[in-house]
């Protein structure tokens, strides 16, 4: 009972630091990310896919810098990477490869549909195409972890397609 | 024929080690009832006691037996007088309801402890069929309760009761900001008497009972992945099982107890292992680019059933339990998955997607024919009761989880709910032994 209590103590205590931590680093890292693109240098000129969308849409600058997108989202059942996710994974790519100090935690999830472990499965293969693509970018695997958790931690909550397309999806987090 | 008592010794189950007693029951809402089983009446019990009975034994036996979809209980109000032994009953009472048995009883407190005694008769022939007397405490009512079901369920059945048994299945509560709690708890079979066994921040999955029921295997992300450990149930002791790089997910016992099945991907995407529980020898079964999971064994421990993704989506295949070439066995629908067999080793519930949902169905191995039992849009896990009359899983009702509890049939189904937050995950437990 005591072991048990004590056990549970510390997965607490360690959730909240982790927790703590990783909101943190990824503030920063997407802080530190608009200056890295402002530099234009190397990895960054991978981004270009950023300006095409600025033409198509004259959005706000704050809102075409892929970076500042850590989400990537996934059709149903699929691994795929579509081509304006490409150019979000590019660019973290890109700030990975000037910043040799961060690491990646690459984070998949499944919408609640079908069964908890073929969706774990799932996420996990959506983790794993971010990571064989950041890996084709330059990025050492042993800078990247990847994780599944499948449809137990959706982002939205509700059983319609709008929440499962929310919950379709790789979390980019930085850690040091 | 002469009626004997048996008097049973009751030697109660001790669990230490267990948190606390659940504060929240589970309640129970009647979904869909149909017509069809076997019409039983069951008395009241005549209470002797001080005070209130500390549990309603009849209701218990009568609200199991209903659940079955075996038997429909014929209404109290329609009772013409309520007998609680063979002198008083008048059968040509209840051939005037058409009722095939009766069951009557009575519980007397003797200082702490109780005796409770029920007997079963054949109202058309007015015959005995089977009658015990127990000696209880208190906090053993509802067991023995179980136990009086299954004894009455086999005697018209002629097949055994799994109401004495246990259910294992995943809360999860979510606080006013957001966080969310994850429990594991064990239960009754019919939901009541619950333990939570099990506390986490992270999530818990894919709980799986130990053949001789003594301890569970599930998958735990407390150490921010997933990874399998075991349980002993006795004293809450725990054990790292499956931490091997990427996922470590489903675990399923073999039915002699000493492998398990379960899927890893740390050679790259997820595939079928076996592990040796006392050596920890891993033996990889499968070899394919798709995903390979939910292993589940036969009940004759020679074959393997799993979901793979090999074909595109996910179908069903079969393989020997030491590994060779797997077989696609189910080719209706666009998604199977999640198969476990029932104990006849003939049929297999699963998950199916046939266009419009994932519903809970029965494959019968033989005959290749698929039966979706159920209309909800996103069930999931479902899990056989060890005498293979009823299946248990997971669905969603007004945005919120909860289990169900179906005859094998589809034909009657009860929901099963916590007071507040989700459950899901459920996981049958094996046939208690007998005392």
């Amino acid at each position: 009972m005591q072991k048990v209590k004590l056990s549970i103590l510390m997965i607490l205590m360690i959730g909240v630091t982790l927790a703590g931590c990783k909101s943190k680093a990824v503030e920063e890292g997407v802080a530190v990310d608009e200056q890295s693109i402002g530099d234009g240098s190397g990895g960054a000129g991978s981004v270009g896919l950023g300006g095409d969308e600025g033409a198509l849409g004259q959005a706000l600058p704050g809102d075409i810098d892929p970076l500042s997108q850590r989400v990537i989202y996934f059709e149903y059942d699929s691994t795929a990477i579509d081509a304006d996710s490409q150019a979000i994974v590019e660019a973290h790519a890109a700030y990975l490869n000037n910043n040799y100090q961060i690491n990646v935690v690459l984070e998949g999830h499944a919408d609640e549909r079908g069964t908890r472990e073929y969706n774990l499965a799932l996420g996990e293969g959506r983790s794993k195409a971010v990571s064989t693509m950041m890996q084709a970018l330059g990025i050492g695997p042993e800078r990247i972890q990847t994780i599944s958790y499948g449809e137990e931690r959706p982002s939205a909550l509700g059983s319609d397609e709008a929440s499962w397309s929310l919950n379709r999806r790789v979390e980019i987090l930085y850690s040091n | 024929m002469t009626l004997r008592f048996l008097t049973v010794r009751f030697i109660a189950v001790i669990l230490t080690g267990w948190c606390a007693a659940a504060q929240a029951e589970i309640t129970i809402v009647i979904d869909k009832s149909g017509k069809g089983g076997v019409p039983i009446a069951v008395v009241p019990f005549e209470w002797r006691g001080s005070g209130a009975p500390p549990h309603q034994v009849a209701d218990i036996i009568e609200s199991n037996l209903s659940r079955s979809g075996r038997f429909d209980a014929i209404p109290r109000e329609d009772f013409l007088n309520t007998p609680h032994e063979r002198s008083q009953v008048k059968f040509t009472d209840w051939k005037l309801l058409k009722a095939e048995g009766l069951v009557v009883g009575r519980v007397v407190q003797t200082g702490n402890d109780f005796q409770v005694e029920f007997e079963l008769f054949e109202v058309f022939t007015g015959k005995s069929m089977v009658g015990l007397r127990y000696n209880v405490r208190a906090n053993q009512m509802r067991k023995i309760a179980h136990q009086i079901s299954d004894v009455i369920y086999e005697a018209l059945t002629g097949q055994p009761g799994a109401f004495d048994t246990r259910i294992a299945y995943v809360t999860v509560e979510t606080n006013s900001v957001g966080s969310r709690t994850f429990y594991l708890e064990v239960s009754d079979s019919d939901g009541f008497g619950s333990r939570k066994i099990l506390k986490s921040t992270e999530p818990i999955m894919s709980p799986a009972w130990s053949p001789d029921g003594s301890q569970l295997a599930y998958v735990s992300f407390e150490e921010r992945r997933s990874k399998i450990y075991l349980q002993r149930l006795s004293d809450g002791q725990r054990t790292k099982l499956a931490e091997y790089g990427g996922l470590n997910s489903a675990p399923a016992w073999s039915p002699d107890g000493r492998r398990l099945a379960m899927a890893l991907s740390h050679e790259g995407n997820p595939e079928i292992y076996v592990l040796d529980v006392a050596s920890r020898q891993l033996t990889r079964l499968t070899r394919d680019r798709g995903i390979d999971t939910e292993p589940a064994w036969s009940p004759d421990g020679q074959h393997i059933v799993f979901t793979s993704g090999r074909s595109g989506r996910p179908q069903i295949y079969r393989m020997a339990s030491n590994g060779g070439n797997p077989q696609r066995i189910t080719f209706q629908g666009n998604y199977n998955a999640r198969a476990s067999y029932a104990p006849d080793g003939e049929r297999l519930t699963l998950i199916t997607n046939q266009g419009g949902g994932f519903h809970t169905a029965v494959y019968f191995i033989n005959s290749r024919s698929l039966q979706v039992l159920t209309k909800t849009l996103v069930d999931e896990s479902p899990t056989f009761a060890p005498n293979g009359a009823m299946i248990l899983y997971a669905t969603k009702s007004r945005g919120r989880g909860v289990l169900a509890a179906m005859s094998a049939d589809g034909r009657v189904r009860q929901i099963l709910k916590v007071q507040q937050g989700d459950v899901r995950e459920p996981a049958w437990s094996p046939l208690n032994r007998k005392l």
